[in-house]
């Protein structure tokens, strides 16, 4: 599903951010990126979500390499992939239903879909009665809930995580990731970065491991005193 | 459609949809953004607001030339009317052949009335009101003409038409000179002309000002929103859907731009009628200005919301592609 071929990325600035990563995530497989801040984990998810380009290589979604895709079809791209970040990104200004139904909007979706497919988002991360409030009304986790409803209102087949539960306690993030698992069960390949190793040590899934760039674990969790 | 997924079904494109129902729901999402977008000028009424009463005075001056100039020309058409063509006839004609002549005259479809003043009784006036009356006993015979004053049919009084008829007089054999005042009329013409195409340069860079101002209001607002727009980009929009809203904007502000320089130009032209009423009732000269007809208000909004559309495409087609988002 998605797959890195010798991946380097070097910044205008000279930081050279990713060296030559290359992985395999296959469909409907749910890992973890780690690595310390600064080790190339949002550069990673930047590639995928085409916010930047490779200096080498060739970063493949379902065969279709990247490199390939012009500007004018990024949107497109980004349809496919719903994206969790830890700033949550929602629109502060709009309730939480027109958050959620942004995606589908921009898709040009009928209004009674939009309604059936955004209530059952938010039934899933169990929003469904706080659909008319302000992102601000709501928690830190509630608003990260948020977020993962948009990401998944139109059921993308990736979906991409950035410090989901950076700012959560340990029992919420646990209720976050649940969720994740939820939808890689229904075959969704699930990509979550993170340097919660605690959090990755309880939950046994392939772990990504990154160090100054480099590719440096690829497998089960280290122990958490890496 | 997917781009990386093939039988991954996006959005309307994907669904199957007759082309009517297509059609309909194109409709419809336009509908849908026009509104909002004119929800999103009444959620910031103060700075909408100011964009449209610049719009609406830098509007209201192009109209009120018009006006003026439409005005001017109606009022002109009634001087302008060349209403009196003198026609002076040659000594040597006869009294019947002069007689003959009005007859013939009268007959002409172009000539509503010709009167005659004989030689004699304008050498009696000449004489009782010059001074010279007694130098002029000395002269063997009258030295002054027959005279034919011609009032054309009102069709006639135009400029040009009166032209026509002057040449057709000066072909006749009697006549020895046609004499139509018009050259100040003329003069009259050239100055209003240059004041006209002063106007016209004034108006086009007010208009130019109008879009110029609807560019860089909406640089602003794609500027204050421009978090919303990395979110919307992030989630896969198109500049083309990003930049709809700014679009709609840039044409209700035109339409209301219009709307306000039309209550303007009639408030002008209110005042000016009462304060022109005072003038004309001492020249005994009544004239009735003419406002702006429901055909010019709807050319005015048209031309007004076009300037808006062009003056927010210039602004989206630059700004709304350089937001890129960083996470």
């Amino acid at each position: 599903m998605i797959r890195f071929d010798n991946v380097d990325k070097v910044y205008g600035s000279g930081h050279h951010a990713l060296k030559n990563v290359s992985f395999h995530l296959k469909k409907g497989e749910m890992a973890f990126l780690t690595g310390h801040s600064g080790a190339g984990k949002s550069t990673l998810l930047k590639l995928i979500a085409l916010l930047e380009r490779p200096t080498n290589g060739n970063v493949f979604i379902n065969g279709h390499s990247l490199n390939t895709v012009t500007r004018r079809h990024i949107p497109y791209v980004r349809r496919d992939i719903g994206i969790i970040f830890q700033d949550h990104r929602l629109l502060t200004d709009r309730p939480v239903f027109d958050n959620v139904a942004l995606p589908m909007v921009i898709e040009g979706y009928s209004h009674q879909e939009i309604r059936r497919r955004v209530a059952a988002a938010l039934d899933k991360v169990g929003l469904l009665d706080k659909a008319r409030l302000l992102p601000s009304m709501l928690s830190g986790g509630e608003q990260q809930r948020v977020g993962i409803a948009r990401a998944v209102v139109n059921k993308p087949p990736i979906i991409l995580a950035d410090e989901p539960t950076g700012n959560l306690d340990p029992a919420l993030s646990m209720e976050i990731l649940r969720l994740f698992e939820e939808f890689n069960r229904v075959d969704v390949a699930v990509l979550i970065a993170t340097h919660d190793l605690g959090l990755i040590a309880r939950m046994r899934y392939r772990t990504l491991t990154l160090r100054e760039g480099q590719m440096f674990n690829d497998g089960l969790a280290a122990e958490p005193s890496l | 459609m997917s781009l990386l997924f093939e039988r991954r079904g996006q959005g309307a494109s994907d669904r199957k949809l007759s082309i009517v129902q297509r059609l309909v729901s194109w409709w419809i999402s336009h509908a849908r953004q026009a509104t909002a977008s004119l929800g999103d000028l009444w959620r910031t009424p103060g700075p909408s607001l100011m964009t449209m009463l610049v719009l609406g005075f830098s509007l209201s001056l192009p109209a009120a030339f018009y006006l003026v100039s439409k005005n001017g020309a109606q009022v002109a058409d009634k001087w302008s009317s060349p209403a009196q063509i003198s026609v002076f006839l040659k000594k040597s004609v006869a009294l019947e052949q002069v007689e003959q002549l009005v007859a013939d005259l009268q007959t002409w479809q172009q000539i509503q009335q010709v009167d005659w003043y004989s030689k004699d009784d304008a050498l009696i006036e000449f004489k009782e009101t010059s001074g010279f009356g007694n130098a002029l006993n000395y002269l063997d015979d009258n030295p002054l003409p027959d005279v034919l004053v011609i009032e054309p049919t009102a069709a006639h009084q135009t400029t040009s038409a009166a032209k026509l008829l002057v040449e057709a007089l000066e072909e006749l054999a009697p006549v020895s000179l046609v004499k139509l005042d018009i050259q100040w009329l003329e003069r009259l013409h050239a100055i209003v002309a240059v004041v006209e195409d002063t106007f016209i340069a004034l108006a086009t860079l007010l208009c130019l000002s109008v879009i110029l101002v609807v560019g860089n209001t909406i640089r602003l607002s794609i500027l204050s929103r421009k978090t919303e727009i990395e979110v919307m980009k992030l989630v896969g929009a198109t500049d083309q859907f990003i930049q709809r809203p700014f679009l709609y904007a840039g044409i209700w502000y035109g339409v209301f731009g219009a709307f306000l320089s039309w209550i303007v130009t009639t408030i002008l032209l209110w005042w000016i009628e009462s304060a022109l009423n005072h003038l004309t009732r001492l020249y005994d000269y009544p004239i009735s200005l003419q406002g702006l007809l429901p055909s010019e208000s709807l050319f005015m909004v048209i031309i007004a919301s076009g300037m808006g559309l062009l003056g927010s495409w210039l602004s989206v087609r630059q700004h709304i592609r350089a937001i890129e988002p960083t996470s």
